[in-house]
């Protein structure tokens, strides 16, 4: 496309609807609350006046013929005209090839920015399933209503566990089918905070019209405040249970074996309230202490026969989910409950070791 | 066209030795004589009589649809019930009904006799064609009545391959409806190619029998891939072949593009016909010649080879690639250009024609509204931007409502309105017959046009339940469904009527100059029991109008020159 | 000739239709609706081709490999047998045409015969399939390919011969594993011998030679009965379109059949 009808074409929506600056909730349009929104609407409501042009047109001719041209006696015949005209033909074919590829041009160019996601675009993976929708964050925090934040791009990497199904956002004019079997990927930047519906678009069985869930666009600086307090496990789990969760998802169980198997580290199981040989000659039992100080100090009190390979958590993690930990290997342990030696052991001064008596 | 008057001497068998009053309703009686008929006409009736059931099931469940629709949540029916419903409605308007409609019912009877022939090429072929297709309503009913089925009409894999339900039975009534419309295709090609009278060059055709030879020409290439996808569905189903199957490695949305590769060119199987009836009844009611003859004619066969190029415009966002949505978006836009240029030569035969508001005309204007609104919704679809934004949303529901319906329905009520004279010999009342029309429209925009606006605002298609704020589109809706089903119905009892106490039609009560109007009112068995006088069909000079046979009659030998 | 005219039957089998205006006219139509039929039969067969055609860009390992397990001999016997009988069927035609009845019939039982001969052998084929599980999607089965390979040695020409007592071992494991993780497992043991997803070969595989044995079959039933109005004298050299057009329709299986042998069996 040369610069003049590249100007031309991008000029044109800007000069007749000078109006669609930022729209709320229209006769024809929800309220627009993506970047893209407006640039559909733009298309949108060039075709719609085109359409509004030819089908007045069209029927304004129709009804003058009709009343104009109205046979009042049975016999009355047509008046004299002519049966074919090829100028005419070629005006109206010409007239709707020009339209077309107006229509298509512009559509074109707004298609390739919708499927274009900028470079370092926030990503969340999102997984359909009869009837819900699984939002999974960088972090693993997993939702079921979107959140976003606002003023930067999201792109959406999308599969489906079973049907196909189509994620939708009317508010910010995007779509894209959720296939079983490989990923679409659709993305948006939200620019007005707020929360807008997401519906599944994509006939999928009973709970079709269930499957629809919101998206929440956090005004700036919120967003990460939410998902930090929202993938705060110990909010909604039981501490063993988070911890179990963070055990995996910070790797410990990369290391530390749940099945009583060998590894690079000692075993969860049974490690709680046991008694731990360290690499120099001391016999330590596996208390709270114990178990906070491996996670933020590993080298410290290396356990004897294992290599110094752990890394330390100390600022990745906080105090609560060591705490989680903690009751996690409690759950794992047969030493932990109705251990009477380990209940009436004297409270330790933190960073003091204690010994076995 | 130039042409002079030519009697095609022939084809005549002679009046002498018919009795008065025989015709092709009433040579011979018993269900035999009527289900093992060869008579085209007679294949045709049957046709509609099975179609316009077939119609009316699929109303019954339009109406329980929007019905339930009136509120959110449960109204009448559960979520399950609902899904079944819609795609009943789905699947019976489509394959029963409107695939077959024009060309079957009304095609059948008036293709031989526009031909100024005795019958089709392939009597046999056209029996064979109604009983599969009986066979295939029996197998689609006899689903229904199993508990059916919840896939949509469209059968996407991998939903229709893993939920519970008739499907198996329901797609090979699909199969076996397609042999039917396959050997109505044929049949019409070799009919047109093989039986033209001499002198009826291929542009001195009714534009009818060019839209029903472009109809013929999708039937014949299109069906047979559906064929294959829905034995591949039922292979699927029943054996777990995993083509379609993710889990086995296969791709569900290889089935999308399979399907729609016929099922676009299906959208045309419906309209092209349709566009035929509008083209001999706007010329014919106008009293003018059709004006743009070869444009109409080219149109006509532009589209059919168009429709074949367009089917990837159902998946912009299934994720295929970019490229192919682009390619796919352009080649979209050049099926508009011979639909405007219909609409356009139809415009200018009415200007300074002799137009008379006789009820297949209100109900062709009715069309051009209405196939307007669907045709211009379509840009919208088109495009890609705004597809994105569209699709699966009500505003298609309405595209296709208004393209399908107030395209394809409204002219094959038209058809039927305008050839009734001639398949039953009995005029009908045209003021209720326009009453009828008035209502059929009114409700029609009512149902369908709050579809578009909730469609662009955001109700996707095929929800059982929706948010309040839809609540307003649906019940307007709902309640447009109520009239428009009224104005069919007044429309059923206008025809009905006729039948039992409407007035003896003449041979040509509208004055068209097409060749089936020489034949009675209605045909003898042969079809022409004089001469057939082969003229410009669209040339009215050599008709006039006689007041003591309250129909119009050719004058003598008139030298016609256009 | 005579004869033949002098056959009650004969004259009244080829009588011009009453909506014919002359028996050429009658001829060219049945034959053009012939020809558009064969194109709705090619045109079905295409949705398959393109299935094919997918599949294979896509996964060429799969083809590469699978086709392996088919048998070529078996393939080619049934090709020449088809050909064969493709070129009985157009010498009856001719025969037909001639109104030689006696070599009409013999050559229409001749064609008939190969085409039992070609479903005979086709069962011998499926039979092989089925006794080894070379069959479709969900229903093929890994562990027994492994056994057969190991059986057979292999004559996959894309890997070693696999050691007997790993593989044992692998079909121990998949034996109790379901298809996805047999696959994998398959997979992971020789990435070389064994692709993902074999089974959508023989899906195709059997879709495609099925659609064609049941075309065979139709075919086989319009031969026969051509061959019994034959023997009732039907046919004579003013009444031979059945048989042209039952001819055309063969030469159509025959053709589909010619681009099935080398897409399935011989692909390098």
């Amino acid at each position: 496309m040369d610069n003049a009808a590249h100007r031309l074409t991008g000029l044109l929506p800007a000069v007749c609807f000078p109006f669609l600056a930022q729209l709320p909730d229209t006769f024809w349009m929800p309220s627009q609350a993506s970047t893209t929104a407006r640039e559909v609407d733009v298309v949108f409501y060039l075709i719609y006046w085109i359409s509004v042009v030819f089908f007045a047109l069209i029927v304004g001719l129709m009804t003058w013929f009709v009343v104009r041209y109205r046979r009042r006696r049975p016999h009355d015949a047509a008046q004299p005209a002519p049966a074919h005209s090829t100028s005419l033909e070629i005006t109206w074919t010409a007239i709707p090839v020009i339209v077309s590829v107006l229509l298509f041009i512009v559509g074109f160019k707004s298609y390739m920015n919708m499927v274009t996601p900028p470079r370092g675009a926030y990503e969340i993976a999102v997984t359909g399933q009869k009837w819900n929708w699984l939002f999974t964050y960088p972090n693993g925090h997993i939702s079921n209503e979107l959140h976003v934040p606002v003023d930067r791009p999201v792109l959406l990497t999308m599969t489906s566990e079973d049907v196909i199904h189509s994620l939708w956002i009317p508010a910010f004019r995007v779509k894209m089918d959720v296939v079983p079997g490989r990923y679409n990927r659709t993305w948006f930047e939200a620019h007005t905070p707020g929360t807008y519906p997401l519906l599944c678009t994509e006939y999928c069985g009973v709970g079709h019209a269930d499957m629809l869930t919101t998206v929440t666009v956090h005004p700036s600086g919120r967003f990460d405040t939410w998902l930090e307090a929202a993938s705060n496990l110990f909010d909604t789990l039981p501490p063993a249970e988070a911890g179990a969760l963070l055990a995996r998802r910070l790797g410990c169980v990369a290391c530390h074996s749940v099945d009583g198997a060998g590894g690079i580290g000692p075993s969860f199981v049974d490690l709680y309230g046991s008694t731990v040989a360290t690499r120099d000659g001391k016999q330590l039992l596996a208390d709270e202490n114990y178990i906070r100080r491996s996670i933020v100090d590993p080298m410290a009190e290396l356990v004897a026969g294992y290599d110094p390979v752990m890394p330390t958590y100390a600022g990745r993690i906080k105090d609560q989910e060591i705490t989680g930990i903690i009751a996690y290997l409690k759950s794992l342990s047969r030493h932990a409950g109705g251990d009477a030696e380990l209940e009436t052991a004297a409270p330790a001064e933190p960073g003091v070791p204690t010994e076995v008596r | 066209m130039n042409t002079g008057a030519a009697t095609i001497a022939d084809r005549s068998n002679g009046a002498a030795g018919r009795p008065h009053g025989e015709n092709y309703l009433n040579c011979a009686s018993g269900w035999r004589s009527w289900l093992f008929t060869l008579d085209h006409k007679r294949i045709g009736v049957m046709y509609l009589a099975a179609i316009l059931f077939s119609f009316f099931l699929g109303g019954i469940f339009a109406l329980l649809v929007r019905t339930e629709l009136i509120s959110p949540g449960h109204t009448i029916m559960d979520a399950d019930s609902y899904n079944r419903a819609f795609t009943l409605h789905g699947a019976i308007m489509t394959f029963l009904f409107i695939i077959p409609g024009i060309p079957a019912a009304l095609g059948n009877f008036v293709l031989p006799l526009l031909l100024g022939a005795k019958d089709v090429a392939l009597p046999r072929l056209n029996l064979a064609s109604f009983h599969i297709y009986a066979i295939g309503a029996v197998m689609a009913v006899a689903a229904i009545l199993l508990g059916g089925v919840d896939t949509g009409w469209t059968f996407y894999t991998p939903y229709s391959t893993t939920t519970s339900g008739q499907v198996v039975m329901v797609t090979l009534a699909v199969f076996v409806l397609g042999f039917s419309s396959i050997f109505t295709g044929i049949n019409f090609i070799v009919t047109i190619h093989k039986m033209r009278p001499a002198g009826m060059g291929w542009f001195r055709m009714p534009l009818m029998l060019w839209a029903l030879y472009a109809t013929a020409i999708i039937q014949v290439l299109a069906t047979p891939v559906l064929a294959i996808t829905v034995l591949l569905l039922v292979a699927e189903r029943v054996l777990g072949i995993g083509v379609f199957d993710p889990a086995l490695g296969g791709d569900p949305v290889l089935f999308q593009h399979f399907f729609w590769f016929y099922s676009h060119p299906a959208v045309y199987i419906m309209i092209l016909p349709a566009m035929g009836v509008i083209s001999e009844l706007i010329s014919t009611h106008s009293r003018k010649t059709i004006f743009g003859y070869r444009a109409i004619a080219y149109s006509s066969i532009a589209i059919a080879v168009f429709s074949f190029l367009v089917w990837g415009h159902h998946m912009f966002v299934s994720g295929q690639s970019p490229l192919a949505t682009v390619i796919f978006s352009a080649l979209t836009f050049s099926v508009s250009i011979p639909s405007a240029v219909k609409v356009f030569n139809w415009l200018a035969t009415m200007y300074k024609g002799a137009i008379k508001l006789e009820t297949p005309m209100v109900y062709a204007l009715s069309f051009i509204f209405l196939f307007g609104i669907g045709g211009l919704t379509g840009l919208f679809l088109a495009t890609l931007a705004t597809d994105v934004h569209l699709h699966d949303s009500y505003f298609v529901v309405a595209h296709f409502h208004y393209t399908m319906m107030g395209g394809v329905v409204i002219a094959f009520l038209a058809g039927i309105f305008h050839w009734w004279p001639k398949m039953f010999g009995r005029l009908f009342s045209q003021k209720w017959g326009n009453i009828g029309a008035v209502l059929v429209f009114a409700g029609f925009n009512l149902t369908f046009f709050s579809q578009f606006v909730m469609g662009s605002k955001g109700m996707p298609r095929r929800y059982y339940s929706y948010p309040p704020e839809f609540e307003i589109y649906h019940q307007l809706s709902t309640y447009g469904s109520y009239l428009l089903a009224v104005g069919l119905f007044v429309a059923a009892g206008v025809l009905l009527h006729s039948l039992l106490a409407g007035r003896r039609a003449p041979a040509n009560p509208w004055g068209s100059a097409t060749l089936e109007w020489q034949a009675a009112s209605p045909p003898s068995h042969h079809n022409f029991d004089g001469p057939v006088i082969l003229t410009d069909p669209y040339d009215y000079s050599g008709l006039v109008w006689d007041a003591e046979e309250q129909g119009f009659v050719r004058t003598a030998h008139e030298e016609v020159v256009r | 000739m005579a004869s033949v005219a002098a056959n009650p039957r004969y004259e009244g089998k080829h009588h011009l239709a009453h909506h014919f205006d002359t028996r050429r006219q009658q001829f060219d139509s049945h034959k053009l609706a012939m020809w558009l039929f064969l194109v709705t039969e090619v045109l079905m067969f295409g949705g398959l081709f393109c299935a094919y055609t997918i599949y294979r860009a896509s996964h060429p390992e799969i083809f590469l490999f699978a086709h392996t397990l088919l048998d070529k001999n078996l393939g080619a016997v049934n090709t020449i047998v088809l050909l064969f009988s493709s070129f009985t069927m157009a010498w009856a035609v001719r025969a037909a045409m001639l109104g030689e009845r006696r070599r009409l019939s013999a050559l229409l039982a001749i064609t008939l015969l190969c085409g039992f001969g070609f479903l005979g052998i086709k069962a011998v084929e499926y039979n092989h399939k089925w006794q080894h599980g070379f069959l479709w999607g969900q229903h093929f089965a890994y562990a027994e390919l492994q056994d057969y390979l190991a059986g057979h040695g292999t004559d996959a020409a894309t890997g070693p011969a696999p050691d007997p007592a790993a593989d044992a071992h692998a079909a121990a494991v998949m034996a109790e594993l379901d298809l996805a993780a047999a696959v994998t497992v398959a997979h992971g043991h020789d990435p070389a011998l064994i692709p993902r997803n074999v089974h959508i070969f023989f899906g195709i595989y059997f879709v495609m030679t099925g659609l064609h044995g049941i075309h065979v079959l139709a075919g086989m039933i319009v031969i026969g009965w051509l061959l019994r109005r034959s023997l009732r004298g039907d046919f004579g050299t003013r009444n031979y379109t059945a048989v042209d057009l039952g001819g055309l329709y063969w030469h159509l299986v025959d053709l589909i059949w010619i681009f099935l042998f080398p897409l399935l069996y011989l692909i390098h």
